[in-house]
C-alpha cells in the first residue's frame, strides 16, 4: 500500500526523528510513505477567519497532489494533520471557500476535497489494524506505563477532525496496548500544553504543562507520547517535573525492532 | 348550478390587517356560482355562524366557502353550524387566508391577491362539491395502554373505574415503571414506593385489567373504534399460574452477574429474577442470555428448588391477537447516553453518577442498602457537587434541545434530603438557570436554600477531572462572581436529560402516530387538544408526549383516560365519506391500488361488468369504506385514473388548480 | 450605519458566529485553560459583539492569550464557537498597519536551540498579519 505523505516543516528539522521513525516503522508493516513533491509549509494554525483563503492555498495545493496521484495523504504532525483536515473539510463542504482556493489555484480539474486526510495513528487503526500491529511487534514494551498526550489538535473540533471521541479518546491507549505497554489514563490528556503561547507568556505554559504532567504522574505514568513537536517541546521545556515525553513513532519503531537502525542511519548522517 | 355563499372572516386583526378582507367579498362575487358574499369580525362566534345560517335560508345557498383560519381549527365548526341550517355539510369548504396567507406574508397587497386565489380555488371545488353521507363504524368496548408506568397505571385505573375493559402491555417483567424507581418525589418527599405501590396492586386487582408484562406490541391494524393488535408475550420461562413468589429459585441460582437493569446496573442481579421486591406480578422471569442452563444445558437448580413446579424451560414466545376501540400510548422515557459527554467524566469515574442513580444509592432497596457512598471504595463523601442540564438545553449534534424539565426540582429534593440525612455533608449545585415554576415549587427550591444551605452557584461546568486520590476535581463557572472555580469533591452527580423511550419509533410506525424531530409523539393540538394523537383513538399519557413530572403525568393520564371514555362510550362512530372507489369500467386490475394503501382497504374480486354492452368478468378493485382513512394514495398512484376519492375528486381538484392558475 | 455596528458586524462575519445563539451558560469560561490569564472573560466575548463594545474587545488582553484550544468550542452546549469570536477582533487588530504582537526584531532573544519551527510559524500566524 502506498500512501502520498506530507511531512511537514518541523519534521523537517528539529522533529527529524518523529519522521524518521515514521518511515521506518511504515516499511516494516509493509506500506510506503511517498513524500509529495514540492510541499509548503501548512502554516502551522488553521486560519479561523471565514474571509482567510491564501492561508490555505499550501494545504489545497499538498491535497491535490494526492489527490492526483489517487491516494490518500497521510500526515503524522498533530498541527499539519489539524490544518490539512480542517482545509479539506472546508473545501468539500463550504461552498464559497472551495470556488475562491480554485480561482487562485487554476487547476485543470477543480479541487473539491475528494481526497481523504489521514493521521499516521488512523493509518494503524484503520488500514494497518492494532490487531496486526500487536502481530508484528518483536520487542513488546512490556511493563512500560505509558500515557498518550493528545493535546487539542488532534482531537478538536470533534466533528471536523472525526479522529476520535474528543472528550474520551481511545486510539492513542488502544496503540500503546498494542506495542504491549500499559496505557495510562489521566484528564489532562486532552488539555492544551499552551501550544505557541509559550514563545512570550512562558508562565502561562508553564503552569498548563505542570498540570498535565502532575496529573500523568499521578495516575502512574512513567512517560508520555505525543505527535506533536510543539507539545513535546512545551512538556520538556516549561514543565518542572522530569518525566520523559517521546513521540509516538519512536515507541513504534522500538516494538518493530526498527529503532537502532534509523538511529544508525541519523548517526551516520550527522556523522 | 350551485348557488355559493362567500363568508370572509377577518380574525380580529389576524386576517384583516394583512388582507383586505372586503375586497376578497367583493371579488367573490365575481366568481361563478357566487350569489353571496360578505365578511365579518369573527366567523366562528356565535353572531358569525348566525350569517351563515341566515344566508342560507334567505339565499337558498346550496354550498359555503368560509376564507378563515386552517380548516383543522374550524372546518368542523362551519360544517355543523350548515349542517344545522339544514345543508349537508360537505357542501361547505374552506379557503386558509390565516396560515396560509396572513401570518405569512407582510404585504397587504399581496396577501390579498394571495387570499383571492385560495378563495377562488375553494369556489371552483365547491361547484363540484356533491352532498356526502358518513357510514358507521362499531366500537370495541376494551382499551389497550402501551406502558405499565404511572402514566399507563393511572389511565388504566381511570378508564376500568368508568367500567370498560383495559389491557396494560409492560415491556419489563414487572408495572411500576420509572416512578418504582424513586426513592422520594417532590416537593412533599413523601416515599415514591408508598405511593405508587397501592396504585400497582389496584391496578393487578382490578377486575376489568389485564396485565400483560414482558410483552410487547408487535403489530396493529384497524382504525378508530376497531383496532387488531398482535401482543408477543415473551417467553417468560416460569408459569404464572403455577408461581408461587416464593423467591427460593432467585436465592438458589448460582448466576448472579447480570447487572440489574432496575439498579441501574449498579450492582448485579440473579438470573432468574424480578426486578424488585414489590413487582407486579410476583413471578420472576429467567433472563435466558445470562442463565447457565440457556447457555450450556446443564443446571436447572431453579426446576429443582421450585416447589410449585413453575420453572418451564421450554416456554415458548406466545402471540396474542385482542381487538380495542382505544390505545393509550404511555411508553415514558430514559436518560440520554452520556458517551458523548465524558468532559464530565463519567466513564472515567465510578463517584460520577446520574441523577436517577442517586435515586437507586437513595433507596433502601438499592445497590448500597439506602446509605450515601461512593461507589468506587464505599466511603462516605463530604462534597457533593450536581451539575444541572448535561444534554438538555443543548442545540449541538450531542444532546436535546428541549429543557428536562425535571431536573431543577430532583436536584433541589437531592440535595435537602443529602443536608437533612447528612448534615456533614456540603452540597453545591452548578445550575444555568433554576427552573421551578408549579405549585409549591419554587418555596421547595428556596427551603434547599435558605434551611438546608445548599450552595448553589450559576455557572455551567467545563470539566470534571479524577484525581489520582480518588478525588474530583470539578472545573466550573461562577458567573455572579465572574470567577472559574475549582472544587474539589467526593461525589459528582449529573442532572441526565430525558428522553422519550428508544421503543417509541417503533410503536409510533405501527400506530401510524406522529412524532417530532425530539421523538415525542405530537399532540393533535398543543394548546387545545394536548392528549389526543393527530391519529383517531390513539390518547397520549405522560413523557411520551414532553417532558413532565409526576403530578403533571398523573392529571395527563386521567385525561387521556376521559378522552378514551369519550370514545369508548359510543356505541357507534361516523366514519369519514370521504373514502375512495374504484370506477369499474376504468379499472385494470393492475394492484397499484393495492400496494400503496396503508390501510389494507383495496382488496380484487373478479366481478361481471357490462362494458358498453360488452359483458365479461374482470379483476376489479374494491375499497372497504370501513378501512379506507381517505388518504388519497390510491387515487395518485392509478394508472387508469379509475380510483377516486369522494369529496376530493380528480376533478375537483384539478378545478382548484385550474382557478389558482386562472 | 455607525462605525460601532459596522465593527461588530464584522466580527460576526469574519468569526462566522450568531452571538445571540449563546444562553449565558458559562461553560466556555469553565473550561478555558487561560481564564485567569483573560481580562474579558470568555462567556463575556458575545455580550460585547451584541453591545456593539468591539473596541473594549479588541484592547483586551485576552486577544493574545486564547490558545485556540478549541476546548470551549468542542463543549458549547448551543454551538456559539467563542474561541472564533475572539481570533476574528485578533484578526482586526492585525490586519492593520503597525498592530502586529510580535515583531521580528523581538526573535533572536526568544529563542532557543530546541525551539520547533511549528512555534514560529504559528506564533506568526496568530501575532502578525
Amino acid at each position: 500500500m502506498k500512501y502520498s505523505y506530507y511531512p511537514g516543516c518541523t519534521l523537517r528539522t528539529k522533529a527529524k526523528e518523529l519522521d524518521d521513525y515514521a518511515r521506518a516503522s511504515a516499511k516494516a508493516l509493509g506500506f510506503e510513505l511517498e513524500e509529495i513533491e514540492d510541499w509548503q509549509c501548512c502554516g502551522g494554525v488553521y486560519p479561523l477567519g471565514t474571509d482567510e483563503i491564501a492561508n490555505k492555498l499550501s494545504c489545497v495545493r499538498a491535497l491535490n497532489a494526492a489527490k492526483e496521484k489517487g491516494q490518500e495523504l497521510v500526515t503524522v504532525c498533530s498541527a499539519c494533520h489539524h490544518v490539512m483536515k480542517r482545509v479539506n473539510d472546508d473545501m468539500r463542504n463550504v461552498e464559497d471557500i472551495c470556488t475562491r482556493a480554485n480561482n487562485y489555484m487554476e487547476l485543470d480539474e477543480p479541487y473539491k476535497g475528494e481526497t481523504d486526510v489521514l493521521h499516521f495513528l488512523e493509518v494503524l487503526r484503520d488500514k494497518v489494524g492494532f490487531d496486526e500491529l500487536k502481530k508484528k511487534v518483536v520487542n513488546p514494551l512490556k511493563g512500560k506505563k505509558i500515557g498518550a498526550y493528545y493535546g487539542c489538535l488532534l482531537l478538536r473540533p470533534g466533528k471536523i477532525l472525526a479522529f476520535d471521541d474528543p472528550e474520551n479518546p481511545k486510539i492513542m491507549e488502544d496503540f500503546i496496548r498494542a506495542v504491549g505497554a500499559e496505557p495510562v489514563i489521566y484528564p489532562y490528556r486532552n488539555e492544551c500544553c499552551g501550544g505557541y503561547i509559550s514563545l512570550k507568556e512562558k508562565d502561562m505554559a508553564k503552569s498548563m504543562c505542570d498540570k498535565i504532567t502532575e496529573s500523568a504522574e499521578g495516575f502512574g505514568a512513567d512517560m508520555l507520547i505525543t505527535a506533536c513537536p510543539l507539545c513535546m517541546y512545551n512538556l520538556n521545556k516549561s514543565s518542572v517535573r522530569e518525566i520523559p515525553v517521546v513521540y509516538f513513532t519512536e515507541i513504534l519503531a522500538e516494538a518493530l525492532g526498527v529503532k537502532e537502525s534509523c538511529c544508525k542511519e541519523e548517526k551516520e548522517v550527522q556523522a | 348550478m350551485q348557488r355559493i355563499g362567500v363568508f370572509v372572516c377577518h380574525c380580529g386583526s389576524n386576517i384583516a390587517a394583512t388582507v383586505d378582507v372586503a375586497k376578497v367579498a367583493e371579488m367573490a362575487l365575481m366568481e361563478p356560482g357566487v350569489v353571496h358574499a360578505e365578511d365579518y369580525q369573527y366567523m366562528c362566534s356565535e353572531a358569525g355562524q348566525a350569517k351563515i345560517a341566515d344566508a342560507i335560508h334567505e339565499k337558498n345557498l346550496s354550498g359555503i366557502v368560509v376564507c378563515s383560519c386552517s380548516p383543522r381549527m374550524h372546518e368542523a365548526t362551519f360544517r355543523k353550524a350548515a349542517e344545522r341550517a339544514g345543508l349537508n355539510p360537505y357542501m361547505v369548504e374552506i379557503a386558509n387566508i390565516r396560515e396560509h396567507c396572513s401570518w405569512i406574508h407582510k404585504d397587504m397587497e399581496e396577501a390579498t391577491k394571495k387570499a383571492v386565489i385560495l378563495m377562488r380555488a375553494a369556489v371552483a371545488k365547491v361547484n363540484l362539491n356533491t352532498p356526502l353521507k358518513p357510514g358507521e363504524s362499531r366500537v370495541t368496548k376494551r382499551a389497550l395502554i402501551i406502558g405499565g408506568g404511572i402514566a399507563g397505571i393511572q389511565t388504566a385505573l381511570d378508564i376500568a373505574d368508568a367500567g370498560y375493559e383495559v389491557d396494560i402491555v409492560e415491556k419489563t417483567p414487572s408495572i411500576g415503571g420509572r416512578m418504582s424507581q424513586l426513592d422520594k418525589t417532590f416537593p412533599t418527599l413523601d416515599c415514591s414506593a408508598c405511593i405508587l405501590t397501592p396504585k400497582m396492586v389496584e391496578a393487578s386487582a382490578h377486575e376489568k385489567i389485564n396485565i400483560y408484562t414482558y410483552s410487547e406490541v408487535e403489530k396493529v391494524s384497524g382504525f378508530v373504534g376497531d383496532f387488531t393488535v398482535d401482543i408477543r408475550k415473551k417467553a417468560r420461562s416460569v408459569d404464572m399460574d403455577k408461581c408461587t413468589g416464593c423467591g427460593v429459585c432467585q436465592e438458589k441460582c448460582p448466576s448472579k452477574k447480570a447487572p440489574s437493569e432496575f439498579n441501574r446496573g449498579l450492582n448485579t442481579r440473579s438470573a432468574i429474577y424480578t426486578p424488585f421486591a414489590q413487582a407486579i406480578p410476583n413471578v420472576p422471569v429467567i433472563d435466558r442470555e445470562a442463565c447457565i442452563k440457556f447457555k450450556t444445558g446443564k443446571c436447572g437448580i431453579c426446576s429443582k428448588v421450585c416447589q410449585a413446579g413453575a420453572i418451564d424451560y421450554e416456554q415458548k414466545d406466545e402471540i396474542i391477537t385482542e381487538k380495542y376501540g382505544a390505545i393509550v400510548v404511555a411508553t415514558g422515557f430514559d436518560t440520554i447516553n452520556l458517551d458523548k459527554y465524558d468532559e464530565y467524566a463519567y466513564s472515567q469515574s465510578k463517584d460520577v453518577i446520574t441523577s436517577l442513580e442517586l435515586e437507586r444509592v437513595m433507596n433502601a432497596a438499592g445497590p448500597t442498602h439506602g446509605h450515601l457512598e461512593r461507589l468506587s471504595d464505599g466511603k462516605a463523601p463530604k462534597e457533593m457537587v450536581f451539575i444541572q442540564c448535561v444534554g438538555s438545553r443543548c442545540s449541538d449534534d450531542r444532546g436535546k434541545p428541549y429543557c428536562s424539565k425535571i431536573c431543577c426540582m430532583y436536584t433541589a429534593k437531592h440535595a435537602m434530603l443529602i443536608r437533612d440525612k447528612y448534615p456533614d455533608v456540603n452540597v453545591t449545585v452548578f445550575y444555568i438557570d433554576v427552573r421551578t415554576p408549579g405549585k409549591n415549587f419554587d418555596e421547595f427550591y428556596r427551603r434547599a436554600v435558605e434551611q438546608y444551605g445548599v450552595n448553589y452557584i450559576k455557572g455551567q461546568v467545563g470539566k470534571v477531572i479524577p484525581q489520582p486520590n480518588g478525588k474530583l476535581l470539578v472545573q466550573g463557572s461562577d458567573l455572579l462572581d465572574n470567577k472559574q472555580i475549582l472544587k474539589e469533591a467526593d461525589m459528582v452527580v449529573l442532572a441526565t436529560a430525558i428522553e422519550p423511550n428508544p421503543d417509541v419509533r417503533k410503536i409510533a410506525t405501527m400506530l401510524t402516530a406522529s412524532i417530532d424531530t425530539n421523538n415525542f409523539l405530537t399532540e393533535a393540538h398543543a394548546k387545545l387538544r394536548p392528549v389526543e394523537s393527530p391519529t383517531a383513538g390513539i390518547f397520549l399519557s405522560g413523557v411520551c408526549q414532553g417532558p413532565k413530572d409526576i403530578p403533571e403525568t398523573v392529571a395527563q393520564a386521567g385525561a387521556a383516560a376521559v378522552k378514551a371514555i369519550g370514545l369508548l362510550a359510543k356505541d357507534k362512530l361516523m366514519t369519514n365519506p370521504c373514502t375512495a372507489h374504484s370506477d369499474e369500467l376504468l379499472c385494470n386490475g393492475c394492484s397499484t391500488c393495492e400496494n400503496v394503501c396503508p390501510y389494507g382497504a383495496i382488496t380484487y374480486e373478479d366481478k361481471e361488468v357490462n362494458d358498453h354492452g360488452i359483458r365479461e368478468v374482470r379483476r376489479l378493485a374494491v375499497v372497504n369504506s370501513a378501512l379506507c382513512q381517505g388518504c388519497g394514495a390510491c387515487t395518485v398512484a392509478c394508472p387508469s385514473g379509475a380510483m377516486d376519492l369522494q369529496g376530493f375528486s380528480n376533478r375537483q381538484i384539478i378545478a382548484e388548480v385550474d382557478a389558482i392558475c386562472r | 450605519m455607525g462605525a460601532k455596528k459596522k465593527q461588530a458586524e464584522m466580527i460576526e462575519e469574519i468569526s462566522g458566529v450568531n452571538p445571540l445563539k449563546c444562553m449565558k451558560c458559562g461553560k466556555c469560561s469553565a473550561t478555558c485553560p487561560s481564564y485567569n490569564e483573560m481580562d474579558i472573560k470568555p462567556h463575556q466575548f458575545v455580550s460585547y459583539v451584541i453591545n456593539e463594545d468591539v473596541e473594549s474587545l479588541v484592547n483586551s488582553k485576552s486577544l493574545w492569550k486564547c490558545l485556540s484550544c478549541f476546548a470551549c468550542v468542542e463543549r458549547c452546549p448551543r454551538d456559539v464557537k467563542p474561541g472564533k469570536l475572539i481570533d476574528a477582533a485578533r484578526q482586526m487588530v492585525v490586519r492593520k498597519r503597525e498592530q502586529n504582537y510580535l515583531t521580528p526584531d523581538e526573535i533572536p532573544e526568544l529563542l532557543d536551540p530546541e525551539l520547533p519551527q511549528q512555534l514560529l510559524v504559528s506564533a506568526f500566524r496568530r501575532y502578525r498579519r
